[in-house]
């Protein structure tokens, strides 16, 4: 075990679960935040895949990260809106649609990226921003304390999240729309815009964890490279009960899970890839077989609001 | 995030006492929705009127609830004017209503169950991101003040009692300044205490000259809450009583003007309605059946669902034909003994005898086919499948079984020659046995599950709210029917939250408290008296 637990493998380790684990962060926290409202939102594959296509052409194209960031959110909330106006508006079934909209968004990039990148460029090294003073920590400094800008923010988006659910009147209005939608409508407040801006918030955060993990994650696009990350943060969000802070814990482990294998690499000890790669889903099973009894899932969650029927 | 409106009511004040008692506050003008295949309000004109009490009574399927719906801005009428303060308004939705000052308290909770008061009434509020708690805390003392009663802001709203929930209903409906208020059946789910202190609150609203609609089907009720009743029968208006009215005559008198109303001259069922509503004092009870018991409940204990109590230590017995009350408040462990009883809910202590063998490890088929049935109050849930045929949900307990399948086979003529022969016998007024169960009214998919239940040989049934929601005419019927049966030797528990239904109907009433058994009362004069102190002596 000495030889595993070097500081070069834990190194590799956190960074690698960070750099892995903030996608899953991201599109887990904006599906938290449409779970609560009482969206379930299956699109959200589809999502990350295109935020992650679009942010990087953009990136590519622009020659600037930020540009590529930008329309990796643009391209989310596009899909957001789909998923939004037959879903919440019309009312049609948010699982039938979520997996449309996912197997859309695969064959979708997949074409045009088939179609346009032929020579498949690649983006240089990201900048990373290392904080001074902390980033000499040994192990967490180079890991932690020396990331691209996106992750801090992604950080403070969780600390702003948690406090948009816990004492503002939209988090209060999320929470009513997913639990009992009649009793907000009958506030006064639309059950239809509530949830419209949840979704769209939901789209906003995976097409940026998409973007990640194509600007900073890979340097890369590559069809179907999300390997199934937004259902893995659907999960993560169940099992954090849609609270911020668990979302974090639970995107980290299963980001360092992923990475495990590099990591391994890194520290040269060889183990079969295959049984690597399942690690992360074998971790989504055992979490779901000692926590999934205990997920709280919002009363509404998944059923479209109809005013007048209950 | 999804509050764009920036004109929020001022937080202290109520509106009402600026104009005076009397004035109407609300008039509506000749409204009329239709609904497809019945019109629910025909070219009703109403007015509600400050400091009144304004009961709106008439039988279920009357278009009470949509008229006050229509007022809520929950559906908008096809033809018709609202005037509110004099003026002509359109109410497109529940927020133009609160906006108009007028607050509904709906028959079904509108709280959620997982949100503190405080949230649950900050719900829709307003006024900028930050959510004004502190604004929020002194907004419900005042109100609480207003109402008469004391409220804990930070207590989980799905901890409290029926009651309890009701007032911070009344609250939320009054938050915004409110200065009309809509009840819509407030009294269904109340303890006969519950339903004195709502009459207390009712009282403290009209001093501060608010407007209340009260929606009822109980004639008592109306006659002795309003200060005016206006009743609705088909979706038309066929009668008002104003304060003159009332003041003048006996109850009795007054009851039967009412049912004169409702009812027409049909004179015999006007008597048999009025029979119904007549206050119950208890009769004698049935005993001498000096027989070994047939169902036997001995120490029972069962876990309720999360979040509900469950049922503990329950010893009961059940002589043939005899009739067992089941009061309490709702949520009090009813649901659990039921089902317990039923074979839906496993014990986890206990024993339930059936001819004195014991069944607590049968299934619910087996303990079917001893002849024990459950109606149950969840007709369209557990009850019935709702988009399936009257005559498969007549023989859904039966499938498999002949002469309805042979062989795997289902046998429709079969099926179809029993479903006419119960529809006949149990009066279901459906257009035919092939209409889907959901497109009847709630009194005949209770004489459905009736017709299930008891047409197979039944030796003891559990009913479970019998006549909940239902409208006299079918109360009656059901009611006579569970005599009938007790009568033939089937025993019956009948868990009921009307009291007025148990004394009427049993011959023993147990009063369950926490899923307790707090006592059993003999049917007898002042049963309603004892049975009320058992129920509010131990339910905190």
């Amino acid at each position: 075990m000495s030889k595993v637990l070097t500081e070069t493998f834990l190194t590799a380790l956190v960074a690698g679960g960070l750099l892995a684990g903030v996608p899953l962060l991201l599109a887990a926290l904006g599906e938290s935040i449409s779970e609560r409202a009482g969206v379930l939102n299956i699109g959200l594959e589809g999502m990350m895949l295109l935020g992650g296509y679009v942010g990087f052409s953009g990136a590519l194209y622009s020659g600037f990260t930020w540009v590529g960031f930008a329309a990796g959110i643009g391209a989310g909330m596009f899909v957001a809106v789909f998923m939004a106006v037959l879903c919440v508006r019309l009312g049609l079934d948010q699982i039938v649609v979520g997996i449309a909209l996912t197997l859309a968004a695969e064959g979708l990039t997949s074409l045009l990226h088939g179609a346009i990148l032929t020579e498949r460029p690649r983006l240089g090294a990201v900048e990373l921003v290392t904080i001074p003073g902390l980033s000499g920590i040994p192990v967490l400094g180079r890991s932690v304390f020396s990331q691209h800008l996106v992750v801090y923010l992604t950080l403070g988006l969780v600390i702003f999240t948690w406090w948009l659910f816990r004492s503002t009147n939209a988090g209060l209005n999320l929470r009513a729309a997913g639990d009992k939608p009649s009793a907000l409508d009958a506030a006064g407040v639309s059950v239809v815009a509530t949830r419209t801006w949840a979704v769209l918030a939901t789209g906003a955060l995976g097409g940026l964890g998409g973007a990640y993990l194509a600007i900073v994650g890979a340097g890369t696009f590559e069809p179907f490279m999300t390997n199934g990350a937004g259902f893995i943060a659907i999960v993560i969000a169940m099992l954090a009960r849609a609270r911020p802070f668990w979302v974090v814990v639970g995107a980290l482990l299963i980001g360092m899970s992923l990475q495990l294998q590099t990591a391994l690499q890194v520290a040269s000890i060889d183990v079969p890839i295959d049984v690597v790669n399942m690690l992360p889903f074998l971790a989504v099973i055992v979490v779901l077989l000692l926590f999934g009894r205990r997920a709280y899932l919002p009363a509404a969650l998944g059923l479209p609001y109809v005013r007048g029927s209950r | 995030m999804t509050e764009s409106d920036g004109s929020t009511q001022p937080m202290t004040t109520t509106r009402a006492p600026t104009r005076e008692a009397g004035d109407a506050a609300v008039l509506l003008l000749g409204i009329t929705k239709a609904f497809p295949g019945v019109v629910a309000n025909d070219d009703i004109t109403l007015a509600l009127l400050r400091g009144e009490v304004h009961c709106l009574l008439g039988e279920n399927g009357a278009g009470k609830s949509t008229l006050m719906n229509v007022l809520s801005g929950m559906l908008r009428p096809d033809a018709g004017r609202i005037v509110v303060d004099g003026r002509e308004v359109e109410i497109d939705s529940p927020r133009r209503a609160l906006e108009l000052g007028i607050g509904m308290v709906y028959q079904h909770s509108t709280l959620i169950p997982t949100l503190t008061v405080l949230e649950n009434l900050m719900l829709g509020a307003g006024g900028g991101l930050r959510l004004d708690v502190r604004g929020a805390r002194a907004r419900l003392a005042e109100l609480a003040g207003t109402l008469g009663v004391e409220i804990d802001p930070d207590a989980v709203t799905g901890t409290l009692a029926l009651g309890q929930q009701q007032q911070v209903e009344i609250v939320k409906a009054l938050w915004r300044g409110s200065s009309v208020l809509i009840l819509d059946e407030p009294t269904s789910m109340l303890t006969p205490q519950g339903v004195a202190e709502l009459a207390k609150v009712l009282g403290g609203l009209k001093q501060h000259g608010l407007a209340v609609a009260f929606i009822t089907h109980k004639l008592h009720e109306a006659a002795e809450m309003g200060d005016r009743v206006s009743i609705l029968k088909q979706g038309r208006l066929v009668g008002e009583l104003g304060p003159d009215d009332l003041r003048g005559r006996s109850h009795e008198q007054l009851q039967a003007e009412i049912v004169r109303l409702m009812f027409g001259e049909e004179a015999k069922e006007v008597a048999d309605v009025a029979e119904l509503e007549e206050r119950v004092e208890g009769h004698e009870p049935r005993r001498g059946r000096g027989e070994a018991p047939l169902l036997e409940l001995i120490h029972v204990s069962a876990a309720g669902d999360r979040g509900q109590v469950g049922i503990h230590d329950i010893s009961l017995s059940l002589l043939p034909g005899e009739i067992m009350g089941i009061a309490g408040v709702d949520g009090n462990g009813q649901r659990e003994l039921a089902e317990a009883i039923g074979g839906q809910r496993p014990l986890t202590a206990g024993e339930v005898r059936f001819e004195g063998r014991t069944i607590s490890t049968l299934g619910v088929s087996r303990r079917e086919r001893l002849g024990l049935r459950y109606v149950t109050d969840d007709r369209l849930g557990e009850g019935t499948v709702g988009s399936m045929s009257v005559a498969l949900n007549l023989v859904l307990k039966r499938i498999g079984e002949p002469p309805f399948w042979r062989r795997g086979v289902t046998q429709r003529r079969s099926i179809e020659a029993t479903a006419r022969e119960l529809v006949e016998r149990f009066d279901v007024r459906t257009p035919g046995v092939d209409a889907r169960v959901a497109t009847l009214s709630g009194g005949n998919i209770q004489k459905v599950m009736l017709a299930r239940e008891l047409a197979f040989e039944p030796r003891a049934v559990i009913y479970s709210k019998p006549t909940y929601g239902l409208d006299v005419r079918t109360i009656k019927a059901v009611r006579a029917r569970i005599r009938e049966q007790a009568e033939q030797g089937v025993s019956a528990i009948v868990i009921s939250t009307d009291l007025e239904e148990l004394v009427d109907l049993c011959d023993r009433i147990a009063v369950l408290s926490r899923g307790r058994l707090a006592g059993v009362v003999e049917s007898g004069p002042g049963v309603a008296q004892r049975v009320g102190e058992l129920m509010v002596g131990q339910a905190a």
